[in-house]
């Protein structure tokens, strides 16, 4: 520490605050900040690496097995048989199969780390005292886990996209209706489902937040938001509690295949979008209450 | 003008336990104060309910006048803290974890930051270490790194709970050597400890906790004054002293008869109260007694604070 620097410490403590930046830039410091640790950690990375692995290893698999066009191979979704006729089909065959489990981990590490993960590094005290503000720290937790949610999907898309172009033929997309569109189309048409299931998870996402300011433990909040998932599309699955189908969490996630059809079934879609727009809010609202309330003791 | 103020300020955690119980806290703008109790005394709830991170359950606290925690959000980057140890990521590098916390502040220039933050780095000492990963520090250099964080900016105010925990006599010195730094560039510094002795040369103010209790709070002399001094004589001849020492007016006047034998090394001692040592000397004299030795003790700051606090495991009711 050398002498001279002191005397300008102490001018400018004199000055009130030297050159305070705009609310926008710093929220916007925050976020590349945050969205650099949460994106660059070397665990969240390989959980990305592995989402591209599976729609590579789906479509070899499919390709290996060599469906027939038409050749009714069981699965209970309903783009198998149209992968032969196109590749483009590869992505929404990856997306549903990954929507089931796969995309809800990776979402659920992120979010269910977001604010535990602090709590249990002690940082979180710290975050506070700088100060980041408890609504705006938990602001820009979230638009992470957006963030990283949005990565995840378009990860899944992109790269069952290659595969399914490399692996199989491309061309004109016949919808599930039997309607036939062009290429540039049927890839518009995947933006939507790919935006849609990245709707899914960053439901999801706001969901995991709540559950993220319960506990100082990211381990617990992580394995809490599964069971939600794995409860909620087992409850979705059993016939006879079909009352409550369509307020369950993961009920709508599969609604996309509406938007494989001509004309668009706007009615499940909405409803869809409506559903995860009422979890993230009932969530948000949630966790804001919580975290802004709560003492931090870790 | 205070830099902390507290007014019956309670913490009373879910389990029913008083962790807090109605304190008053005055540390004054400019004061290096010693927040001091033995460990589960209430410190570092405190530090926390001035911070904003615990809600108090009753009573109110200002920081720089400004009410808490309502205010934290908006006056907390004039403060830099250290609470209840260090606190980073461990795969980051120690510049790294720094940068995180600025950018997390509203307030910081990020056109500054890297000066800001080799600055604070080469006040701790951590320059050469900045590239290292926080995992890869010792406890010393964390400890410094969080100091550095608190030394991100200019601060009006630094509060720095036990910042020489686990330190070894040469880091405890160094921090001792940081913190008068900080106070001689205007900053008020509240440091909480559990040792008096690790603050006592470098505190102007002290504020003493037990169980939750403010047992004490004054400046430096004042609790010296509160430590009754006694004047020990030695002699030949104790039983005379101590009839003096008595006539005086002196409390407590009492003969002790040294049991090593044949030293001849006895000594009368009294508390002193008002009267002065010279008088005191002069009447001994006087009185024909054979002064050996005179002194005049006062109880060290260490008696007294073992005093306020209770000493053993007693203390954490």
């Amino acid at each position: 520490m050398s002498a001279a620097e002191m005397p300008a410490a102490r001018e400018s403590a004199a000055v009130p605050v030297p050159r305070v930046p705009s609310p926008v830039r710093s929220y916007l410091r925050f976020y590349a900040s945050e969205l650099r640790l949460v994106l660059f950690r070397r665990r969240n990375l390989l959980l990305l690496a592995v989402t591209a692995v599976f729609p590579l290893i789906i479509g070899i698999a499919l390709r290996l097995a060599a469906p027939q066009p038409q050749g009714g191979n069981g699965a209970g979704v309903a783009f198998f048989n149209q992968l032969a006729g196109n590749g483009v089909f590869l992505t929404f065959i990856a997306l549903s199969t990954l929507l089931v489990l796969v995309l809800p981990v990776v979402v659920a590490v992120v979010a269910g780390d977001s604010v535990a993960g602090e709590a249990g590094y002690g940082t979180l005290r710290y975050l506070l005292a700088v100060p980041a503000g408890r609504t705006r720290l938990l602001a820009v937790k979230y638009a992470v886990i957006v963030t990283y949610a949005l990565c995840a999907t378009f990860i899944v898309s992109a790269v069952a996209l290659a595969a399914g172009a490399a692996l199989f033929p491309v061309g004109p997309v016949t919808l599930l209706s039997g309607t036939t569109v062009s290429l540039p189309a049927g890839l518009l048409r995947l933006l939507f489902v790919t935006l849609y299931v990245a709707a899914a998870m960053a439901a999801l996402g706001a969901i995991g937040l709540a559950i993220s300011t319960l506990t100082e433990h990211a381990i617990g909040a992580i394995a809490a938001i599964m069971i939600l998932v794995v409860t909620s599309e087992v409850v979705d699955n059993v016939p006879q509690l079909a009352v409550v189908h369509p307020y369950l969490p993961t009920h709508w996630w599969l609604s996309f295949d509406s938007l494989l059809r001509a004309p668009v079934d706007t009615t499940a879609l909405l409803r869809g979008l409506l559903s995860l727009a009422v979890y993230a809010v009932l969530s948000g609202s949630f966790a804001w209450a919580r975290f802004t309330s709560a003492d931090v003791t870790s | 003008m205070t830099a902390i103020s507290t007014s019956g300020l309670t913490k009373r955690f879910r389990g029913g336990q008083l962790a807090v119980d109605h304190i008053d806290l005055a540390v004054p703008h400019g004061s290096v104060y010693g927040f001091l109790g033995p460990n589960g005394s209430g410190k570092t709830t405190t530090i926390r309910m001035l911070l904003g991170l615990a809600f108090p359950t009753s009573g109110s606290a200002t920081l720089l006048d400004v009410p808490m925690p309502d205010g934290a959000a908006r006056m907390l980057h004039r403060v830099g803290s250290l609470v209840e140890g260090p606190a980073f990521y461990p795969f980051l590098t120690g510049a790294d974890n720094l940068a995180r916390y600025d950018a997390e502040d509203s307030t910081a220039d990020p056109a500054t930051a890297r000066a800001r933050i080799g600055a604070a780095l080469d006040r701790v000492g951590l320059l050469a270490a900045a590239r290292k990963r926080y995992r890869n520090y010792s406890l010393g250099m964390k400890q410094r790194l969080a100091i550095a964080a608190g030394l991100l900016r200019p601060r009006e105010l630094i509060i720095l709970d036990e910042p020489t925990n686990g330190l070894d006599p040469q880091g405890t010195r160094e921090v001792r050597a940081l913190i008068r730094q900080i106070a001689a560039d205007g900053t008020t510094v509240f440091v909480s400890s559990h040792l008096l002795a690790e603050v006592e040369q470098i505190c102007t103010h002290v504020g003493v906790m037990r169980t939750g209790q403010l047992v004490f709070q004054g400046s430096l002399p004042e609790l010296r004054r509160t430590g009754a001094a006694r004047v020990t004589v030695q002699t030949a001849d104790p039983e005379a002293a101590a009839k003096v020492l008595a006539g005086l007016g002196l409390a407590d006047a009492q003969a002790v008869v040294a049991d090593g034998a044949g030293h001849g090394c006895a000594e009368a001692s009294a508390m002193l109260g008002d009267a002065s040592p010279e008088q005191v000397c002069a009447e001994l004299v006087q009185a024909g007694v054979g002064v050996r030795g005179f002194a005049v003790a006062s109880p060290s700051l260490e008696d007294l604070f073992v005093g306020l606090t209770g000493e053993g495991f007693d203390v954490s009711g």
